[in-house]
């Protein structure tokens, strides 16, 4: 048996030692991994954490991110509870196994410290990993800090491996930004942290000689269509309501709250801007300072990314006047990934906020509260006129001249 | 006087990011040497390299340079061969990067016997990302994604090499820059698949807790378990498990893949007859 750590009531952590923690403390079977910056100390520590014998379970440094999410795949299948970290090219490299692993239900928990996509090489935090998988038909939930990626760690576990879900967990959390940047964490005690979780139940695991099973079959024209439908369909009704239950069970043991959509300050505001990751953060200061000047500012955290959740966006954007949409990964070619999403809100809104697009913090660009100070003037203008008045898309803090796209005049 | 490199390097690049002591800058000038006495035109040449410590090489070479994705140097470099058969390609890849995350393409690179230049710098570890293990790590040795010793068994680069069919193989280490220069010449020269698997320090990732905390330490470790082929042959079996052979290993005239594919042009343009397997010395 593996030995119990003795964890202070608040320990300082980043978010990969967060994570990390989470992952010691559910007790994995199996976790095969490939170092890539910045997740890598994930990995570090759940090794440091098994060589010191507080684990019981099997970690094994495969040849590739390809091969690590496979082994996961693997292991999972057999009936194992499964667990990895990743980022950005790391993350690239498995996409093709990220389908097989959501399309063979398999309830794997995936830690993406989200980085830049090459090319230019970069290690920096943005959100272009993010959301290259977000049609993999993973679950993917946003940590703004160190306490959030502990946390849902813990409560991806609960989520994917849920037998009327079944379906693989992605926790994001910025790259540096969180992953490298330590904060007072509140802990769980192991015991309560894996009463938590629960104990691991398989669902159709192999190697059971007694009720042989096959996974990864292939399915054309007669029957594919109906396999994604239906995984697609668990998705669009299933989760939620799996999610809000976690997140209320883990309010009752901590008191910590989660939301599939996080809002500050949304009851009366007018003007928002809607983010992910630690950027919400800072754009929660900012709005802090605008409502003392009396500006009714918010501010809106995409916790959940997928399955995307439009109606409670609808909700709380209901009363806005211009709203922002904040990408952190090159839209290369169109309006950003998150603008586009929000549109699809918009359009069914009876009164709906006008809206614009941000693209900022590109791999590891610094988004600070004058900036969101700046897009609140923008958003103030576009609430008073009742339309845009800058171009839909503007990019935020890159040298040279102002880049914006896509003028409404 | 004294070999000038700078006009082979970018220097507003320097310093390296490479730590004190590492083996990378030593084989950096090696290459940069052997490039010179080869007589190659720099604008000619072309320095492949793929993610890790030894990425860093396509920045600091001042010539036609890609740094690629994370164990896809041979892909791309087999591309770029491909696209200017004239071109001298050196590829440069880490263990990690050569043998695990692309060790597939090392593998074909060999078996096609594509005239590239690949220059594994082997320094057992992963040290980029701070100590995992790699194919190459040494049973026993501390990691820190083994913190109780390594159990994976060690690669042989070299025997990889030969049984993938590259025609000239050889290793040699970061101890003897000009031998390795000699080394690199000859290869350079050689048509076809030239794998070089350079056995390089990492006293920072691997010596830090191996006992080989200083380069010279990492060195003597290396110098340890490599000896000249001639006395390698001479070694009882039992000793020559744990020892590595330096020098040119294989050596072999065999048909280069771009040669044969321009041949499949000459065909396909009616220039020649198609090719069977009567044009090739081994029929299966």
């Amino acid at each position: 048996m593996a030995e119990k750590m003795e964890l202070r009531d608040v320990e300082v952590w980043d978010g990969n030692m967060a994570a990390a923690q989470a992952l010691r403390q559910a007790q994995i079977d199996v976790v095969a991994a490939y170092p890539i910056t910045p997740s890598t100390p994930i990995v570090e520590n759940y090794a440091n954490f098994l060589a010191n014998g507080y684990i019981d379970g099997e970690f094994v440094m495969v040849e590739s991110e390809h091969a690590a999410m496979s082994g996961c795949i693997g292991a999972s299948a057999a009936g194992g509870r499964v667990s990895t970290a990743t980022s950005s090219q790391g993350f690239a490299l498995m996409v093709e196994t990220l389908y097989q692993a959501s399309g063979m239900r398999l309830p794997i928990v995936l830690n993406v410290v989200n980085r830049a996509l090459a090319s230019p090489l970069n290690v920096n935090g943005d959100h272009s990993d993010m959301y290259l998988g977000r049609d993999s038909g993973w679950i993917q939930i946003c940590a703004f800090n160190a306490q959030d990626a502990y946390d849902l760690a813990l409560c991806a576990f609960r989520i994917g491996e849920d037998h009327g879900i079944r379906l693989p967990v992605m926790v994001h959390q910025d790259g540096f930004m969180t992953s490298h940047t330590a904060m007072g964490v509140r802990t769980l005690t192991d015991d309560v942290a894996y009463n938590f979780v629960g104990e691991f139940k398989p669902f159709n695991a192999m190697l059971d000689f007694e009720k042989p099973v096959s996974y990864g079959v292939q399915t054309e024209e007669d029957w594919h269509f109906e396999h994604k439908a239906r995984q697609h369909n668990d998705l669009m009704t299933k989760v939620h309501p799996k999610i809000k239950e976690v997140f209320a069970d883990f309010k009752k043991l901590t008191g910590r709250t989660f939301n599939l959509v996080e809002g500050y300050h949304m009851e009366d505001a007018e003007v928002a801007v809607v983010a992910i990751g630690t950027a919400v953060k800072t754009a929660q200061v900012a709005v802090e300072k605008l409502r003392a000047e009396g500006v009714k500012a918010g501010v809106v955290g995409i916790r959940v990314l997928r399955p995307f959740p439009f109606n409670e966006i609808k909700a709380m954007i209901k009363n806005l006047k211009a709203v922002a949409a904040m990408d952190r990964s090159s839209p290369n070619g169109t309006v950003g990934a998150l603008y586009n999403e929000l549109a699809g809100v918009i359009v069914q809104m009876d009164k709906a906020p006008v809206m614009n697009n941000y693209v900022y913090g590109l791999g590891g660009r610094d988004i600070t509260i004058a900036h969101f100070m700046a897009i609140f003037e923008d958003l103030k203008a576009n609430a008073k006129a009742g339309k845009v008045q800058q171009p839909l898309q503007q990019f935020i803090n890159v040298r040279g001249p102002k880049l914006s796209f896509l003028s409404q005049e | 006087m004294a070999f000038n490199y700078d006009q082979y390097l970018r220097v507003n690049k320097m310093p390296t990011l490479w730590c004190w002591g590492c083996g990378d800058g030593v084989i950096l000038k090696a290459v940069i040497r052997a490039i010179e006495k080869s007589g190659w035109d720099m604008d000619n040449v072309c320095v492949v390299s793929g993610i890790g410590c030894s990425g860093r090489f396509s920045s600091y070479i001042n010539c036609n340079t890609v740094h690629t994705t994370h164990g896809r140097t041979v892909a791309y470099a087999t591309g770029i061969k491909l696209a200017n058969p004239k071109a001298n390609v050196i590829v440069v890849a880490g263990d990690g990067d050569g043998l695990a995350i692309g060790g597939n393409h090392t593998i074909h690179g060999c078996r096609r016997n594509i005239d590239l230049n690949f220059i594994l710098i082997n320094n057992f570890i992963y040290g980029l990302t701070n100590s995992q293990t790699s194919p190459t790590t040494p049973q026993g040795m501390w990691t820190v994604s083994q913190k109780n010793g390594n159990i994976d068994p060690t690669f042989d680069a070299c025997q990889l090499a030969i049984g993938a069919g590259a025609s000239f193989v050889a290793r040699e280490t970061m101890l003897d820059p000009k031998k390795l220069e000699k080394i690199l010449v000859k290869g350079f020269a050689h048509k076809g698949f030239s794998f070089f698997d350079i056995m390089s320090n990492c006293h920072i990732n691997l010596g830090r807790k191996n006992k080989m905390q200083s380069a010279m330490e990492n060195l003597e470790w290396i110098d340890s378990i490599t000896l000249p082929l001639k006395k390698w042959e001479e070694l009882p079996a039992e000793e020559k498990m744990n020892k590595f052979p330096t020098g040119v290993l294989r050596e072999v005239v065999q048909p280069e893949y771009c040669d044969m594919y321009a041949q499949i042009q000459a065909a396909a343009q009616g220039k020649r007859a198609v090719l069977t397997q009567n044009d090739f010395a081994k029929k299966i």
